[in-house]
């Protein structure tokens, strides 16, 4: 296993690129061996995930050591390396990404959307996977920012070739756009804008690296040393740095007022599409704040960190307001990502411990339990050929498992205890009532009070789009129509994501027991210790 | 010293001259159907002259010959690398196109030669003088190849623009020279650098600077010099609007900045805020007049002016803000090779693409990669690469375009971001062509004779361009030594 200790995040990290490549040379009629290669391939990933997790040490050590740990040079002109490598932190949302990966490939077995060409679609799906998958295990900024962007691509294709082609008015324009093409730009150009501006800002780190002595690095290891130790405190523009940084992982969560792509692209993309978007994508932006602006700017971050606070509660409230106004169902819950992601960057906006462990099984339950809403939504549309709430209804009666899973999915994400989406959301209240000491306590404490109001509104949009959906009786021009329930690749790519949901709400340990210690030893580390440090596993086993 | 000639180090060069001979008789006694040889003859003759070219960097001598006026070092090879490299993708490229014309094809391949020898011979300039020589041998052959076709109005109108304003920045460039030589009585390089280093409040001397400024300008079509560049480049046979947008700006661009790098450091007083403003004018207004073009050349017209301003950032950020030179020297090299290849490439897909829509028009692309879906790959390979879209060469040359304008100073700063918006807005037209070619149903018929499909040897300079492009953004390294060339001029060539 020597071997694999060395070149097991590499192997999970670029078979899927790889396996693009094989597809390449199959002819594209021959979609069941396009459809083979590329399941065989992201299960191999998956695999290659799970056996890291089977060699995972779990007993820790201290923030800012890894395992698996490759370290090559890259690019010697500019002291770039390969260096990947991997903590308690991003091990869960790397197993989250491989495997929602697998299901995403068994899901499109048979769902091909207009105009299919599943060679292209299958080839964009695993380009993504090297994406997601490296930009978790990046531990150099320059390797971060590629993974990160070479999501990009296969995002813009995936939306603007199988999007939804409805025509859709532009402001500003005077001919209609289809809606595909006007998202597809959109997600594209967002988020361009804010990586410009993140790689500006790690190049500020790269040369003042270079300024406090050793050799200028882009290596997260040696930059989050230094920022540990207070080297960038004094540090004239290292505000501006944070900011730019900011702007680029913002942009990503996305965090209100930078997240008006989200609901376009997401709405607009086809199913599998928003299913990885909403699972993985949206990660990239949260997990770049806890691996690189929390560690290395701290005290940037706690200047920072009550603004955070307040836009992440700003899109609590108004993702969940928005929700509220939405007669498309895909919307409805494209727009709900807001609001979870908002409750995410409230818990690392604490720069607690307790915060950022709720940060981080928020993005794994939003991921399980979004990514399965718009499989659901997918499906029904599929169906019914609409997507207005208006005209579905009585769901249920039509469709039972379908309605069935839509309730529970839909108890899972309005944050309901026992299931998943339950301890990001309760969490990441509870920190924010005692943040890190020298945080403004009115601040957050009103946070909370928001946010908890926000769970309550939650609950509300999630319950009256399940009552105009599922309940009451079907509306009377599907009279007639012979609904074909879930079918066995659907079912096979929901049931383990209802299980995980229902696994994670009732034994959170599973992910605390990883998290925990790189967690606590991160605050530990760059915010000098925490009053709350203790009362991590009280919360976790009161649960 | 002395006028001793070091044969090998002018190999390269006497290889295009003997070439260009040998083309020039070939043409005289072929017959019509055997003109093709002419082609053969100058792709061979490329090709052979690198082969000295290794030698000599393998040998690694620096080697100064005229006292001191022809250098061939570490920088000039790695440029004439470059030009030859390049002029070899063009030739594979023109190779099908001017054939298919049927008239002139010795005298094309002849002057397309003389071109490249210009710019060998500018990448060792060490003085004025051999620098203008070189400049002039560059865009002389192109006046008449941008007529090549001679039927067609635009092509005309192209050679025109394009001749009565390079005559104009000529005679701009050489007025600013000869006051340079007025002031201090030297044409070398290094001798001015002396003679000038505390001159920067001589009238004189801001007048020649700015001339010279003015002249390089037109050269490489930097905003507010760069009107004749889309008019000519659109009109142009499509693989020397790839030569005038690759070679012939290196060389101008190259031109420019040894000047104000080797002859006038002293005066970057004068010549620094210039080159800032160049550089973000070229940049805005480059990306703006990009994003309203339909057609394909235009675009990329546009897109080449603006990507002019990029490579001015790393080099106006320095010389404004006082920092080291010669890093930024390094970015603008790195950006140029970097640049060449994959601007080549995105010419090497319009010829092939008309060929098979049958226009340039941008609309008229829609819908290609679902008939010919390699057509498609290519396309979005070499725009998004443009773009600087990793993992595509691109973004290597952006990075390195940021690296060096980190410095804290307010001018440098503000030109930092004036480019992170440029390249958000640059993305937008080069996805436009993306978007055409991949999001668009079909609207007119492609043809699908086998003569639609591109020449072997435009598919060797694709072939050539796409795995450089691709190699390049993924192991950055084999590019970046370029960089080290650039410190070669620091210690003295």
């Amino acid at each position: 296993m020597e071997w694999f200790e060395t070149w097991g995040l590499t192997v999970t990290v670029f078979l899927p690129v790889l396996g693009a490549l094989l597809l390449g040379f199959i002819k594209k009629d021959n979609e069941d061996a396009l459809k083979r290669t590329a399941l065989a391939i992201t299960v191999l990933a998956f695999i290659a995930s799970t056996v890291v997790v089977a060699n995972f040490d779990f007993g820790g050590g201290t923030y800012n050591t890894y395992q698996f740990e490759v370290n090559e040079t890259w690019i010697g002109a500019i002291n770039a390396n390969y260096h990947v490598g991997i903590d308690g932190i991003s091990l869960p949302l790397l197993v989250l990404s491989t495997f929602v990966m697998v299901l995403a490939v068994i899901y499109s077995w048979n769902h091909w959307e207009e105009p299919k060409n599943p060679k292209a679609f299958l080839i964009l799906m695993l380009i993504l996977a090297t994406g997601m998958n490296g930009t978790f295990v990046a531990l150099d900024l320059v390797l971060f920012f590629i993974f990160f962007e070479i999501v990009l691509l296969p995002m813009y294709f995936m939306i603007g070739i199988w999007g939804d082609k409805s025509l859709r008015q532009v402001p500003g324009f005077s001919k209609p756009f289809e809606t595909r093409l006007y998202a597809s730009i959109k997600f594209f150009l967002f988020t361009l804008f804010g990586s410009a501006f993140m790689l500006l800002g790690f190049l500020a780190l790269y040369f003042e690296s270079g300024n406090l002595g050793d050799e200028r690095t882009f290596d997260i290891t040696q930059l989050t040393e230094l920022g540990a130790s207070g080297a960038f405190a004094g540090w004239s523009v290292a505000g501006w740095v944070f900011a730019a940084m900011f702007l680029g992982f913002a942009v990503k969560v996305p965090m209100f007022p930078l997240h008006t792509w989200l609901p376009d692209a997401h709405t607009a993309a086809p199913t599998v599409g928003s299913v990885l978007l909403a699972a993985i994508l949206l990660k990239l932006g949260s997990y770049g704040f806890i691996r690189i602006s929390l560690p290395i700017l701290p005290e940037e971050a706690q200047v920072w960190a009550p603004w955070i606070a307040i836009l992440a509660v700003i899109g609590i409230i108004y993702g969940s307001l928005a929700c509220l106004a939405q007669t498309d169902m895909k919307r409805l819950i494209a727009f709900s990502s807001v609001g979870h992601m908002g409750f995410v960057m409230l818990g690392i906006a604490t720069l607690t411990d307790i915060g950022i462990n709720a940060a981080v099984i928020g993005m794994v339950a939003h991921g399980l339990i979004t990514g399965l809403l718009f499989f659901l939504a997918g499906s029904m549309s599929h169906r019914y050929h609409t997507r207005e709430m208006a005209r579905l209804g009585g769901n249920i009666k039509l469709m039972p498992v379908i309605g069935g899973i839509l309730a529970f999915t839909a108890m899972a994400s309005l944050g309901l205890p026992g299931l998943a989406g339950f301890w990001g959301e309760f969490m990441s209240l509870v920190a924010a009532y005692n943040p890190l000491e020298g945080l403004s306590l009115g601040v957050f404490r009103t946070g909370m009070v928001l946010g908890a109001i926000g769970t309550v509104l939650t609950a509300g949009y999630m319950l009256w789009m399940l009552q105009r959906v599922n309940l009451g009786e079907p509306n009377p021009e599907w009279e007639g129509h012979d609904f074909h329930d879930a079918d066995k690749f659907e079912l096979t790519a929901w049931v383990p994501l209802i299980i995980l949901i229902v696994v994670i709400g009732f034994y959170p340990k599973v992910i605390f027991d990883t998290t925990t210690d790189a967690v606590t030893s991160m605050v530990d580390m760059v915010f000098g210790g925490d009053s709350t440090t203790a009362s991590i596993s009280t919360t976790v086993k009161g649960g | 010293m002395g006028f001793e000639i070091d044969y090998l180090a002018l190999a390269p060069e006497l290889v295009i001259v003997v070439t260009m001979i040998v083309v020039l008789a070939l043409d005289l006694t072929l017959r019509r159907d055997n003109k093709y040889w002419t082609a053969t003859t100058a792709v061979a003759g490329t090709a052979l002259a690198l082969i000295p070219l290794g030698i000599l960097a393998i040998n690694g001598e620096v080697v100064s010959m005229f006292d001191g006026s022809y250098v061939v070092d570490e920088f000039a090879l790695v440029l004439k690398g470059l030009f030859l490299v390049s002029g070899y993708i063009v030739f594979l490229m023109s190779h099908h196109y001017i054939e298919s014309d049927r008239y002139y094809q010795g005298e094309y391949y002849f002057l397309l030669l003389a071109s490249i020898l210009g710019s060998l011979v500018m990448a060792s300039s060490r003085d004025l003088i051999v620098l203008f020589i070189g400049l002039e041998l560059v865009t002389g052959p192109l006046f008449l190849l941008a007529g090549w076709r001679k039927g067609d109005a635009k092509s005309n109108e192209a050679s025109m623009k394009y001749f009565i304003l390079g005559v104009l920045s000529t005679a701009i460039l050489l007025y600013g020279m000869s006051l340079i030589f007025g002031l201090t009585g030297e044409v070398q390089f290094t001798a001015i650098a002396e003679a000038t280093a505390d001159m920067s409040t001589e009238p004189a001397l801001i007048v020649a600077i700015l001339f010279m400024i003015v002249g390089f300008g037109f050269k490489i079509s930097a905003v507010p010099f760069h009107f004749w560049a889309p008019d000519t480049y659109e009109g142009a046979p499509t693989p020397i609007t790839a030569y005038l947008s690759v070679n012939s700006k290196a060389a101008g661009f190259v031109a420019m900045l040894i000047v104000m790098y080797m002859a006038l450091p002293g005066a970057s007083d004068i010549w620094a805020p210039a080159l800032w403003l160049l550089a973000a004018l070229s940049m805005t207004i480059g990306n703006l007049s990009a994003l309203r073009q339909t057609n394909i050349v235009r675009l990329l017209a546009y897109s080449s002016i603006a990507q002019a301003g990029f490579m001015l950032v790393p080099f106006a950020a320095a010389a404004v803000s006082g920092a080291d030179l010669e890093q930024a020297f390094g970015a603008t090299l790195i950006y140029l090779v970097i640049y060449a290849v994959m601007n080549l490439g995105a010419f090497a897909v319009v010829i092939a693409g008309a060929r098979k829509t049958g226009t340039g028009e941008i609309a008229g692309w829609a819908g290609l990669a679902k008939v010919d879906s390699i057509m498609g790959v290519l396309t979005a390979v070499f725009f998004f690469s443009l773009a600087g879209i990793p993992p595509l060469a691109g973004w290597f040359a952006k990075f390195e375009m940021f690296r060096s304008v980190m410095i804290a100073d307010p001018a440098t700063i503000a030109l930092a971001v004036i480019a992170a918006i440029n390249a958000v807005i640059a993305f937008y037209y080069y996805a436009k062509v993306i978007k055409a070619v991949w999001l668009d149903d079909p609207t007119g018929e492609f043809t699908d004779e086998a003569e639609a499909e591109p020449a072997g040897s435009l598919k060797l300079a694709l072939a050539v361009a796409v795995a450089l492009t691709i190699a390049i953004g993924i192991y950055p390294s084999i590019a970046a030594f370029v960089r080290d060339a650039a410190q070669v001029l620091a210690t003295g060539g």
